[in-house]
């Protein structure tokens, strides 16, 4: 799974479809089915999230996959070993799914071109967060029933963000409409061509949308010029609670994490009744396992 | 089968040669017939019906004969990244693409900015039937700060002064290397580029660079600073040629210049006049070069720019890069393609089919490099030096870039059918014929 860029509205469905089941395995007493035994994982995260490592790792330990993490720190490739060597090497250990985080767009296409073992993309730089938009859509699922006419406001900074683009694909393919809110400076050109509309209004945002998913700001993007202050972007685009009141109905509330309180999020609007940020992380979960037993099941002992 | 005229490393003397039944093509010097062309000792002879006694014979029928193709915009490696380019591989890459003459970019490491490397690199040249004209480096070190010692290296010969890779970022460097180039009869080349604007970036900023996640450089990065050469040139009278033109708006500022009588011209690659960023989808480096693909308005600006003239010359900006530089992420490999063993056909293939007449692209591939250079044209007549591209215009190949003779494979056209390839060169008394 490279994108979800490469996948249909049947393909996203039946993944959500079976989250479902794997969401009740979580919710067993005994959490762990045998279904990826013999089936090895390597979690090769060159660039760090122990968030999304964390999710991933549990979703093979829950489907009973043998686990190896490789992390960018203390690797090869901080000593000048090229992704591609290192790539080979891992390959030549025998493994059968790479779950794979890294700064460079396109990254894991890469990697796929070189490698015979199932990839999957846990981010790459800008591009693609596969996992994380299904989640987002799986979580909003549940409280609709369907995505089809839902309408998702991703706010914050479009330009930067995997989450966004993953979302919007997704999102767009299950039948949703999509607002892309920030700065004009945080908007990528072009966006429009992919069926979304734009907004620098928060405001207005919030007046049309069902649901808002809020992206993380990054103090580094001021620093590069992209927008004036934390504070400015605090209060053009920091979600209150005083603002989300202006809705004739309450918004639910998304965010991949790890959220700056007080920036682009409040409080009190983070630990709302209409938040769904923690069930975004079990989902996750959820989705991971989903993922990977669609992915790799084919690949386990015929006994489990 | 080979025969003494067909090694690229020892190209053989063209000593007593009968190129028979070509259709041999000058436009420039009213030259449009099927003939027979003796030559000896590398002279143009008179025109015999029969082959002279001791001649060798070598069968053109159905061929086209041409002045010698001319590249103006070539990175040979070698100082210092020989394991992608050197300059007798270069000269090879440009024999097997039709090439007999060639300009190469000064950013080696040590760069090209003294009258010694300057020959130096043309002495590696020599026994290859390819004019190897060296742009020396603008600055000293490519630093962007000093000039270079412009008086001795144009005694050696130099026409054309870059800092290619980069642009000469300050516009006081850049207006007095204008002024004072031209107090020697000799240019600036500038590769266009707001380094600001585009820094981080790796391909075209458009609705692909955000469907990809890959950071942008937008075509104002380009065009910013082609304004900026039109101002230089206009106020001090000095010559600027545009490098590698990608952008819309940059034809549209070099237009504007030319008809207000700027000394202003321009270059553009096949690259930008057949490929677009999407093509950038696959992450396939392959696809990476600087400036980048960009939109299609941009690819039709750049062919019209280029069949009316405003963009006049026809070149490659060959950038050899080895297999493991090549071979990396999108966002880390380095910028540029080959395109010397491609160039010819895919004019051939793609220019003339869509409206661009033969004469004309004679005219942006062997007349208007040389001319930009203040080099002699050569010419099909008897008592010339024979200088001169063999072209099969009907023989269909597939491109294979593990045959290509350039030590580097990074090229976007890898299996592409081309109708139209070099057959040889005859240059500097040397001939290098090849059997397909
Ligand atoms: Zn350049």
């Amino acid at each position: 799974m490279l994108g979800l860029a490469d996948y249909s509205a049947a393909e996203i469905q039946t993944i959500l479809d079976t989250s479902l089941q794997m969401r009740d395995i979580l919710n067993r007493p005994v959490k762990k089915v045998p279904t990826l035994r013999g089936v090895t994982v390597v979690n090769l995260f060159l660039e760090n999230s122990t968030r999304t490592r964390t999710s991933f790792e549990l979703a093979e330990k829950r489907l009973s996959a043998d686990t190896l993490n490789f992390s960018a720190s203390g690797s090869a490739l901080s000593k000048g070993e090229t992704m591609l060597d290192t790539a080979l090497n891992i390959e030549a250990m025998k493994v059968d799914v790479v779950v794979m985080r890294h700064k460079s767009p396109g990254s894991p296409h890469f990697l796929a071109r070189h490698l015979e073992s199932i990839i999957i993309n846990a981010g790459d730089g800008r591009h693609e967060h596969p996992t994380q938009g299904l989640l987002d859509m799986l979580t909003l699922r549940d409280k609709y029933g369907s995505l089809k006419g839902l309408r998702v406001a991703l706010v914050g900074d479009i330009l930067h963000s995997r989450v966004a683009m993953s979302n919007i694909i997704g999102l767009k393919k299950m039948g949703a409409e999509v607002i892309v809110c920030g700065p004009s400076t945080l908007i990528p050109r072009g966006i429009e061509s992919m069926g979304v509309e734009i907004t620098h209004s928060l405001d207005d945002a919030i007046r049309r949308a069902d649901a808002l998913n809020i992206l993380r700001i990054q103090l580094e993007r001021q620093t590069a010029g992209l927008f004036p202050s934390l504070r400015e972007y605090h209060k053009y685009f920091g979600v209150t609670r005083a603002r989300l009141e202006q809705a004739s109905a309450p918004l639910t509330i998304l965010h991949p994490g790890p959220m700056n309180r007080g920036v682009e999020i409040t409080s009190d609007v983070a630990d709302s009744e209409h938040s769904v940020i923690l069930q975004q992380v079990t989902n996750g979960v959820a989705v991971r396992m989903a993922v990977l037993y669609l992915l790799a099941g084919g690949r386990a002992e015929p006994s489990a | 089968m080979t025969s003494k005229y067909s090694r690229f490393d020892k190209p053989a003397r063209a000593e007593n040669i009968f190129l028979q039944g070509a259709r041999v093509v000058d436009p420039r010097h009213g030259t449009d017939q099927v003939m027979n062309l003796h030559i000896r000792d590398g002279v143009l002879q008179p025109t015999t019906n029969d082959a002279p006694t001791g001649a060798e014979i070598i069968d053109l029928r159905g061929h086209w004969i041409t002045p010698g193709w001319f590249d103006l915009h070539v990175h040979l490696r070698e100082p210092g990244k020989e394991v992608a380019e050197t300059i007798a591989t270069g000269c090879m890459a440009a024999m097997n693409g039709g090439f007999t003459g060639i300009a190469c970019m000064p950013n080696t490491n040590p760069p090209l900015d003294n009258a010694a490397s300057v020959n130096w690199v043309r002495d590696q040249a020599r026994p290859f039937p390819v004019d190897v004209h060296i742009i020396a480096a603008v600055t000293r070190g490519r630093a962007g700060k000093e000039l270079v010692d412009m008086t001795e290296i144009v005694e050696a010969g130099v026409r054309a002064f870059s800092d290619d890779g980069s642009p000469v970022k300050s516009s006081a460097v850049l207006a007095n290397a204008v002024q004072y180039a031209n107090m020697l009869g000799a240019r600036i080349f500038e590769h266009a580029e707001d380094t600001y604007l585009a820094e981080g970036g790796s391909m075209n900023e458009s609705e692909w660079s955000t469907r990809l996640g890959i950071s942008g450089m937008p075509t104002i990065a380009e065009a910013i600073d082609v304004a900026r050469c039109v101002l230089i040139s206009e106020f001090t009278g000095g010559a600027i040629h545009i490098c590698h033109v990608s952008a819309r708006e940059s034809v549209e500022l070099i237009r504007e210049a030319k008809r207000k009588g700027i000394k202003i011209t321009g270059e553009v690659c096949p690259h930008h006049l057949l490929l677009t960023d999407e093509a950038c989808k696959t992450f396939d480096t392959n696809f990476k070069m600087n400036p980048p693909l960009r939109g299609e308005a941009d690819r039709q600006a750049c062919w019209d720019a280029f069949l009316d003239g405003t963009l006049e010359v026809y070149c490659t900006d060959h950038a050899p890069h080895s297999w493991e530089d090549k071979t990396q992420e999108f966002d880390v490999a380095p910028f540029g393609i080959v395109g010397l063993e491609t160039s010819l056909s895919l004019a051939l293939t793609h220019f003339l089919s869509k409206g661009m007449s033969l004469p004309t692209l004679l005219d942006r591939a062997v007349y208007s490099p040389r001319e930009i250079l203040s080099q002699p044209q050569p010419r099909v007549a008897v008592g010339e030096p024979a200088n001169l591209t063999i072209i099969d215009p009907a023989h269909r190949w597939t491109v294979k870039p593990d045959e290509f003779k350039s030590l580097s494979h990074n090229t976007p056209y890898g299996g592409w059918e081309l109708t139209g390839r070099a057959r040889g060169v005859v240059h500097r008394g040397m001939a290098l014929i090849q059997t397909f």
